[in-house]
């Protein structure tokens, strides 16, 4: 995935010279992640630029390029070091298109590497998603396949309007036949797509939760339980119309992630299937969430994080009846 | 090679040339005024009368109704108007909520500067055709959007400076920090004006920071840092002008405080009386902005009847303007709620819109 990331941008560069990656670490390093590696190298400095350590600054400069014409490329380090420019983010970012009543969009993409599961200490393993959510006028954008990764980036800084783009970090390292020669098309923002049919229950997940659920479902098969999957790829804007359908389906559904449950992306997806599907319902929308908790230290993380036996517990209280 | 050689031991500017002087700069009133011309103390001079009525105006309105809130710059307009006039016309302005009067002073119609304060929208100007940046209401965060543009500006080759405006108060932002840092890591042709007006809110200088002056803080950054008297407009204009040639010909951000006084309260809603002496206040009222450039305007023999009359009839025109424009309602669209959050409303956005429209139908039929 961290490869299909760098060309998404590589591409992205090449393609529209407004196009500027900028961030601390991104240049000689390539990002301590690698997603930014060669791009100063093959594009210069001014168009892959390390900046000083400072979000708020790096988001609020990338609001001033972006209001001359730029389409600013901002990398936070990590989830929890994006919280310094949250208020660029909420009280600039997100409203200047309203606030201008479309005069003065503003094209920017800011990545935030998300989520646990990786080791790290304290301050490097948040899932920030439900704040971003909450907030008008920010797409919220999570990649779980690598060629999502490229193509939901690639639309990420086409898009008009800022987007959050959160990559999950324990999934850089995932693997998929993926050419960068010749990405696969993918579907555009704000459109879920099921990864696995199932006409028992549905998992509705996103990001890092994905492959945890698409394991969940192979091992139900030994309970006799046939699970869809649907990935929703996008948060804001929700495909309420493809969850509300695959739903309908089934009449049984867990919402699944790996952020706190309470206040979270899964307390508003199930509000909505219930609200929309109420009647073809077996059982109420149950969520497999984090703990509401600080996130823990990397040694405690696992028993934290949803695995597959905490969603086959959940699938399990669906009351489950076959047929 | 010892330590000493070292990048991290080298010192990266010098930072002599950098310090502020030791008073604030003055033009009015000393010999180098003579050189100053004739239509720059004019210009400043209408400009300045404008401003002063479109306070009062604007505040009046307040009072009526019509507006929902007014922070007043009366006593700093010297500030506002040499703001305007120091930019060339594809430089950008960053105004904070109290500088109405600059961005007014910009050009832009003072009705769509006001929509913010009205409350029928919240910016209502275009600010790329204006090239004024909307007014920023959290302190400081507009500045790194001003450093963000001029940095973009010079990308594209393109001869344009930023001045970004901002008040005491926001100086102890952690934006203020940050737009001073890039800026100056960047050369970034860009101006910070510091309106120190002893206040924010209420809170005095003395508890805001323990700088000698805001000026010095532009050594840390590695910028030189002006200070200059607020009320003072040609001193203002000078200086201001001067920060702008150097963003343009690639030398860097520089910080200019404007000692200046806040001669009303915060906004009409404040009560000053409970948190300041009203002895400095009148101190102040002697130092206004208009009477030194008058003095001087007089003292050169430029202030005739004529001048007073015709700078007068205009801010009358304006504040009558202002009258007549703002005591209608302005005209609101419930639509416009949802036509600016995205490019593409969501479904979410599409089923609350239409849920508007129902309820808006039926408010009608009743």
């Amino acid at each position: 995935m961290a490869q299909a990331l760098n060309q998404a941008l590589r591409d992205a560069l090449a393609a529209d010279p407004s196009v500027h990656v900028m961030g601390e670490d991104v240049g000689t390093l390539g990002g301590v992640f690698r997603i930014t590696d060669g791009l100063a190298r093959d594009f210069g400095d001014d168009r892959c630029t390390d900046t000083p350590l400072a979000e708020a600054g790096i988001l609020g400069a990338a609001v001033g390029m972006a209001m001359y014409g730029l389409r600013p490329v901002v990398e936070m380090q990590f989830d929890a070091f994006a919280y310094p420019s949250f208020e660029q983010l909420v009280s600039h970012v997100a409203r200047m298109r309203n606030r201008t009543r479309g005069a003065l969009p503003l094209p920017i993409t800011v990545r935030i590497p998300y989520g646990g599961g990786i080791g790290g200490v304290e301050h490097h393993s948040d899932s920030s998603e439900a704040y971003y959510l909450h907030t008008p006028g920010l797409h919220v954008v999570t990649p779980a396949t690598v060629e999502d990764a490229y193509g939901l980036l690639r639309a990420a800084i086409a898009s008009d309007d800022p987007v959050v783009f959160l990559e999950p970090k324990r999934l850089y390292w995932s693997k998929a036949d993926w050419s960068p020669q010749a990405p696969a098309e993918v579907p555009p923002i704000g459109r879920a797509v099921v990864r696995r049919a199932g006409r028992g229950a549905t998992l509705i997940t996103y990001g890092p939760s994905l492959p945890v659920c698409l394991e969940a479902a192979e091992a139900a098969k030994e309970e006799g339980w046939d699970l869809g999957v649907v990935d929703l790829r996008s948060l804001v804007p929700f495909d309420e119309e493809t969850v509300a359908e695959v739903v309908r389906g089934t009449g049984r559904a867990v919402v699944v992630h790996e952020s706190s449950g309470f206040g979270g992306a899964g307390a508003e997806i199930a509000a909505r299937i219930t609200e929309r599907c109420f009647h073809h319902l077996q059982a109420p929308v149950l969520r497999v969430a984090g703990f509401d908790i600080p996130y823990p230290p990397p040694m405690l993380e696992r028993h934290h994080l949803p695995g597959v036996d905490r969603i086959l517990d959940a699938v399990g209280r669906l009351q489950w009846e076959e047929g | 090679m010892t330590v000493l050689d070292t990048p991290a031991w080298r010192p990266r500017t010098e930072a002599g040339p950098l310090l502020p002087d030791q008073e604030p700069f003055r033009l009015l009133g000393t010999p180098e005024a003579a050189r100053l011309a004739p239509d720059l103390l004019t210009r400043l001079y209408a400009q300045l009368v404008r401003g002063r009525r479109f306070n009062r105006q604007a505040t009046a309105l307040t009072k009526q109704g019509r507006l929902a809130v007014y922070p007043s710059s009366t006593g700093q307009e010297a500030c506002e108007v040499a703001a305007a006039l120091a930019l060339g016309p594809r430089d950008w302005l960053f105004p904070s909520y109290r500088d109405t009067l600059a961005v007014v002073a910009r050009g832009v119609d003072p009705v769509e500067a006001l929509t913010l304060l009205r409350g029928d929208w919240h910016t209502g100007y275009d600010p790329r055709a204006a090239r004024v940046a909307p007014l920023s209401t959290p302190l400081s965060t507009q500045l790194p959007h001003a450093v963000g543009l001029a940095h973009a500006a010079r990308l594209s080759g393109d001869d344009v400076a930023a001045l970004a405006m901002v008040g005491d108060g926001g100086t102890s932002e952690g934006d203020f920090h940050e737009a001073l840092n890039f800026a100056a890591v960047w050369k970034a042709p860009v101006v910070f004006l510091v309106q120190n007006n002893g206040f924010a809110i209420s809170v005095p200088l003395a508890k805001q920071s323990a700088a000698p002056t805001f000026a010095h803080k532009a050594v840390g950054y590695g910028m030189p840092g002006r200070l200059v008297d607020g009320n003072d407009a040609a001193a203002v204009h000078q200086v201001l002008t001067e920060a702008v040639d150097r963003a343009r010909a690639g030398q860097g951000p520089t910080l200019v405080e404007a000692v200046t006084y806040r001669i009303d309260a915060h906004t009409n809603a404040d009560d000053a009386t409970r948190y300041r002496d009203q002895d400095e206040v009148a101190t102040w009222r002697a130092h206004d902005p208009i009477t030194l450039l008058e003095g001087e305007l007089t003292g050169r023999g430029l202030l005739d009847d004529a001048l007073r009359q015709r700078a007068a009839e205009d801010a009358e025109a304006l504040a009558a303007d202002l009258r007549t424009r703002m005591h209608d309602d302005p005209p609101l669209d419930p639509a416009d709620l949802f036509a600016h959050v995205y490019a593409e409303p969501t479904p979410q956005l599409r089923e609350q819109a239409a849920m508007l429209g129902a309820e808006l139908e039926a408010e009608q039929r009743s």
